[in-house]
């Protein structure tokens, strides 16, 4: 790949392992940063790379060179100036690919809607993850009931729950513990019987107590 | 320009970003003349420069947060005015102003005239204070010197 002329806004955290990694790859790099000791630190570990400015600054992005730049990424901690960097990039410098740190995930689809090319939210990122790799919910209380220490509970059956394969009597379940349904996808709710299998992504309501409500979670999540 | 006239008429609906000296003054005039006026601030302290008079509402908030901005009302807002400190602030806040909830009449107080040119270009209402005064103070000099 052809060597890209990459301007990177903000010499912090991400600016600097972002700037280390780009000048690994072969790229040339110029990182902006208005703090003096930041810049200090950027010049001893990584050479000469280093701006010290604004770089919403319009004649600060041209001596940087900025029309020739083929992307600029704004990492500061500020949503704002990370979109002003961006748009004077875009608009004045004719930068073909701009790139934005969101810090308020909400500013996300903002960015793109005002011209940034790419925004990258670190919240929404984490929150994906935690979705996609964590049982949402591993146990939801749905019901109370007064007086006689019983609750309804509903648990999801992960793929690498041990409860899959298994029939309810394999379960092993306290005797206050009944499974009352199992919810699969495209079926209608089936009462169990003790040898009803388990299958993945079964959700299954539950009557227990708050004693038993550990083990009926552990036999079923893990 | 219509939209000049249509702030001079009665009962606008209109936000005011930024509590500062130029912020209170303008949202204590626009509501002596009859104007329904939520003036935003980050920083509560800044409201003491609204009058006793005021009959506003004053709202604690960073404007740049459209979540915010729906809560000052600018949804129904007929104009929304930037005066932070922060040029960059206050061109985000116009633009989701403009561009997110449709307001009308939105401007923009842009102290580096660089940028305020930039984003007149692209569409926004953008004044500089500081090209204003310069110039204010280029025409006083200038006078004396004919005299």
């Amino acid at each position: 790949m052809k060597p890209l002329y990459i301007v990177i806004i903000g010499g912090g955290n991400i600016g600097y392992y972002l700037g280390k990694a780009l000048l690994g790859e072969g790229h040339e790099v110029l990182i902006i940063e208005k703090d003096a000791r930041k810049c200090e630190r950027l010049e001893d570990e990584l050479g000469s790379c280093c701006m010290r400015g604004d770089g919403c600054e319009t004649a600060m992005l041209s001596d940087a060179g900025l029309n020739r730049a083929d992307v600029l990424i704004a990492t500061t901690a500020q949503d704002e100036d990370n979109l002003v960097a961006c748009q004077v990039a875009k608009y004045r410098f004719k930068v073909p690919r701009t790139i934005a740190l969101v810090n308020n995930p909400s500013n996300d689809k903002i960015f793109t809607k005002l011209g940034v090319d790419a925004s990258i939210s670190v919240t929404n990122t984490i929150l994906e993850h935690v979705e996609q790799e964590i049982p949402a919910h591993p146990l939801i209380h749905l019901l109370t009931m007064s007086g006689q220490m019983e609750e309804v509970v509903e648990l999801l059956v992960a793929r690498d729950s041990p409860a899959v394969g298994k029939s309810i009597a394999q379960l092993r379940l306290p005797a206050d513990t009944t499974v009352a349904l199992v919810m699969r996808d495209g079926e209608r709710p089936r009462i169990p019987g003790a040898d009803t299998l388990i299958r993945e992504n079964d959700r299954i309501i539950a009557l227990t107590t708050p004693s038993s409500e550990k083990t009926l979670q552990k036999a079923v999540m893990g | 320009m219509p939209r000049t006239e249509a702030v001079k008429s009665n009962n606008q609906t209109i936000v005011i970003m930024g509590c500062g000296r130029v912020g209170a003054t303008l949202a204590a005039m626009l509501d002596a003349a009859g104007h329904t006026v939520t003036v935003l601030d980050i920083d509560a302290y800044s409201f003491r420069r609204l009058p006793p008079s005021f009959s506003g509402t004053a709202l604690i908030g960073n404007g740049t947060d459209e979540e915010i901005q729906r809560k000052a009302g600018i949804a129904e807002a007929d104009a929304f005015i930037a005066l932070t400190q922060g040029d960059n602030r206050n061109v985000m806040a116009a633009q989701i102003a403009q561009q997110v909830f449709k307001v009308p009449r939105v401007i923009c107080r842009i102290y580096d005239p660089l940028r305020k040119d930039i984003y007149e270009q692209l569409g926004l209402e953008a004044l500089s204070p500081t090209e204003i005064f310069a110039d204010i103070l280029f025409n006083k000099l200038e006078k004396q010197e004919k005299q």
